[in-house]
């Protein structure tokens, strides 16, 4: 990757990032050579895809086996309305290319599951959840810590969000929350509604984080938790460290496989 | 080693882009040689070589242009 030249109109599309000092071509290099594995296409993936196609990271695995809903539009930035009814992961391909055709998409029209996380995961270099709801984001958390690969995180309801990245070694979301919550105590987007721009900000953070960490610029939000308020327009932050007796990646790890948890909150 | 680069006709901010992908390749020590154009060109390109921490050893006007000749410093 190193020895690769730039091409003339990737001088020109890449230039913003080539003057910065700390990214420069060589950092251009790193991004076009990055995979990332976005798991869900939805109003946090959204953002995120465009952007890091945008910043020319070079692969992109999406995960999501669902279709394009009217109802998505509100908050969905990847898919349009002439593309309701077609799956997301090609509307999202089509948006990305749009966008930048150097990225390589990689569609992954499935439900993540306990049969396939651990191959998906272990495909690229990090993992951006962008997930929905529990039984999915436990089983990225976990496939992430048997994989070693960073987990960049971000959840979303009603007004506020946060977002935290999870390094291999340095705590998951496990270490913050060990098993899901009881089923109908937590209302989902679905039922609850979700304030159409607050995944913008967060899935934003999310390819922040997932650009610091392809570059190795900055401090990534390792060991911490960022929360944000859309009504009040704030951000705390909230410090953690890896609970020695999380179930997954503490010393004594009860959990050694992936779980499938029940649906709940009528996502099924 | 010296390379040479004709940037004559690229406008800012490429030309100084293109040189410094160009620094970016070549050793501590080695220089490099710059056709530029007069006006906007060969008021930024050194300004931006000196702010990088380079050295900007010589400066010759050539009719409508400049030359310039750099010495990569800094971090490789
Ligand atoms: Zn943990």
């Amino acid at each position: 990757m190193a020895d690769i030249r730039f091409s003339e109109e990737q001088i020109r599309r890449y230039s913003r990032h080539i003057l910065l000092q700390g990214v420069g071509g060589k950092g251009q290099r790193k991004l076009l050579g990055a995979s990332v594995l976005l798991v869900g296409t939805g109003g946090l993936g959204s953002p995120a895809a465009l952007y890091l196609a945008a910043a020319g990271v070079g692969k992109l695995g999406l995960v999501d086996f669902d279709v394009v809903d009217l109802s998505n539009l509100q908050r969905q930035v990847l898919h349009h309305t002439h593309d309701i009814g077609r799956l997301k992961v090609e509307s999202a391909t089509t948006a990305i290319h749009d966008i930048n055709p150097d990225v390589q998409v990689v569609p992954h029209t499935v439900r993540l599951s306990s049969e396939n996380a651990l191959n998906l995961v272990a495909g690229y270099d990090i993992v951006l959840d962008g997930s929905d709801n529990f039984p999915t984001r436990y089983l990225v958390n976990d496939a992430c810590v048997f994989k070693s690969k960073p987990n960049i995180h971000g959840s979303i309801l009603l007004f506020h969000g946060m977002a935290t990245t999870f390094l291999p070694g340095k705590g998951c979301y496990r270490c913050l929350y060990p098993v899901p919550p009881p089923p109908g105590t937590v209302p989902s987007c679905q039922e609850a509604g979700v304030l159409g721009v607050l995944p913008g900000i967060i899935g934003i953070i999310q390819a922040t984080e997932t650009i610091k960490l392809i570059l190795g610029i900055g401090e990534v939000l390792s060991e911490r938790l960022v929360f944000y308020d859309a009504l009040t327009m704030e951000f705390k932050e909230v410090k953690y460290k890896r609970n020695p007796r999380c179930p997954v990646c503490g010393e004594e790890p009860s959990i050694t496989r992936l779980i499938d948890y029940e649906e709940f909150c009528g996502l099924r | 080693m010296k390379k040479f680069m004709d940037l004559r006709g690229t406008c800012c901010p490429y030309n100084w882009v293109k040189v410094k992908l160009e620094l970016e390749e070549v050793d501590n020590g080695d220089q490099l040689e710059v056709l530029l154009d007069d006006g906007e060109p060969i008021r930024n390109v050194p300004r931006s070589v000196t702010q990088e921490g380079h050295a900007l050893l010589k400066v010759t006007p050539e009719g409508e242009h400049f030359r310039l000749l750099i010495e990569k410093r800094g971090e490789k």
